[in-house]
């Protein structure tokens, strides 16, 4: 199952790479290794976009409207935390101009966790 | 951290100086000098008048490269094929500049303007169609070429005019004033960001590599040229993207309510100079 996404991704990134298109969403630094889902999901523009606003190691030219996303797991310990945010951030604090993802149905609750997954890892 | 307080802070006491001055009726006076205020003391080493060149004025590098390009301006084409426009007469043999104060130069800083007869807002692109369809000729796009063209070239004909934008003691223009600013600070969309999240709370702040443009004065270089879009922008063009953006519906071009705001964020420019047409990255 490994091996068969793995061709699969390495055939999307010689595809593109024929049609002269970046393999993967914007502001990845490096097709060379598999994407983890998260990840995609959190520099792609139409989807959690976290780029757009705040600096996450690994993507390029970030925003700097929100504090960076480093250090995430010892920041955040608590899982929910972290989801909560994601979801509807202007619950905690009203003046907040983060989307709610959640709430808005920007991201699905299965994505939410994708994403924290990756952020987890930086 | 402290940052982010401050401009939380800041937009707070910007925010709550409205209803503060505004309890009882609109009151566009001391709307206006909340939010002069606002601008001027977080960011005091910007100019007053430099507030009209957007992302320029908060942002020295970006600064930089716009004055690298300006020797040969990108929307130098808009200016003279705006000129050339203006001279050249409709089928009926009349002039746009027959339909203005002045024959249109030197005027562009009084719009957009309450009209007293019909008690609504109209803006200088609601002027100018209403100028070819009094002369028998069909109206241009509001978010294309042709428009900005003439707005281009009425704006280069008033540039360093300040912005003289009128709300007399009528209640429509006090309601129209007050729709506009509404329509400004509310939320909307699937992202959910006011016209005020962007361009209040967060001027000069970076979205990936693009600098936030600042709300004060930032009608003054309208229509400019985006090497995002490849091309000219209207004002119409200019708020119907930024609906878009957030994702939002966009109102059509023009809408009563889009003039309202306009009229609204002219209203809250007056004294700093017509800087238009502008060039954006």
């Amino acid at each position: 199952m490994r091996c068969g996404r793995k061709t699969a991704q390495i055939a999307v990134i010689f595809a593109s790479l024929v049609l002269g298109e970046a393999p993967f969403a914007d502001g990845i630094v490096s097709a060379q290794t598999p994407v983890p889902p998260g990840q995609a999901l959190a520099f792609d523009r139409s989807k959690g976009n976290c780029l757009t606003c705040h600096e996450i190691r690994g993507g390029n030219a970030p925003g700097n409207v929100g504090p960076p996303l480093a250090d995430m797991k010892p920041r955040f310990p608590d899982r929910n935390e972290l989801a909560a945010i994601i979801f509807d951030e202007t619950k905690r604090n009203p003046l907040s101009v983060m989307p709610p993802f959640g709430r808005n149905l920007i991201l699905t609750h299965e994505e939410i966790e994708s994403v924290i997954d990756f952020l987890y890892t930086r | 951290m402290p940052r982010v307080m401050s401009v939380a802070i800041a937009f707070l006491i910007a925010v709550l100086a409205r209803p503060v001055a505004a309890a009882d009726a609109v009151n566009p006076d001391a709307d206006f000098k909340a939010f002069r205020d606002y601008f001027t003391k977080r960011f005091p080493n910007v100019p007053l008048n430099d507030f009209v060149n957007g992302p320029y004025s908060m942002d020295a590098e970006l600064r930089k490269q716009w004055q690298a390009i300006d020797d040969f301006p990108p929307y130098d084409f808009a200016i003279d094929r705006g000129k050339q426009m203006f001279a050249t007469p409709f089928k009926n043999g009349k002039f746009y500049g027959d339909c203005f104060p002045n024959q249109g130069i030197g005027i562009r800083q009084n719009y957009p303007y309450f009209d007293d007869k019909t008690g609504e807002i109209v803006t200088l692109e609601l002027a100018l169609n209403r100028c070819r369809e009094a002369n028998g000729e069909a109206p241009y796009s509001y978010v294309k070429d042709e428009m900005a063209s003439l707005t281009a070239y009425m704006a280069f004909t008033s540039r360093g005019k300040p912005f003289d934008i009128k709300i007399p003691d009528d209640p429509r223009a006090l309601a129209a004033f007050e729709k506009g600013e509404q329509y400004f600070y509310t939320r909307r969309g699937q992202l959910n960001f006011s016209c005020a999240s962007c361009h209040v709370q967060l001027p000069g702040e970076h979205i990936r590599t693009e600098v936030l443009a600042p709300a004060l004065g930032i009608l003054a270089a309208m229509p400019i040229y985006r090497s995002e879009w490849n091309g000219m922008g209207t004002i119409s063009r200019r708020f119907v993207t930024c609906n878009s953006q957030v994702r939002g519906v966009p109102l059509p071009p023009q809408d009563e309510l889009y003039r309202d705001v306009e009229y609204f964020l002219s209203y809250m420019s007056n004294g700093l100079p017509i800087a238009g047409p502008g060039a954006r990255p």
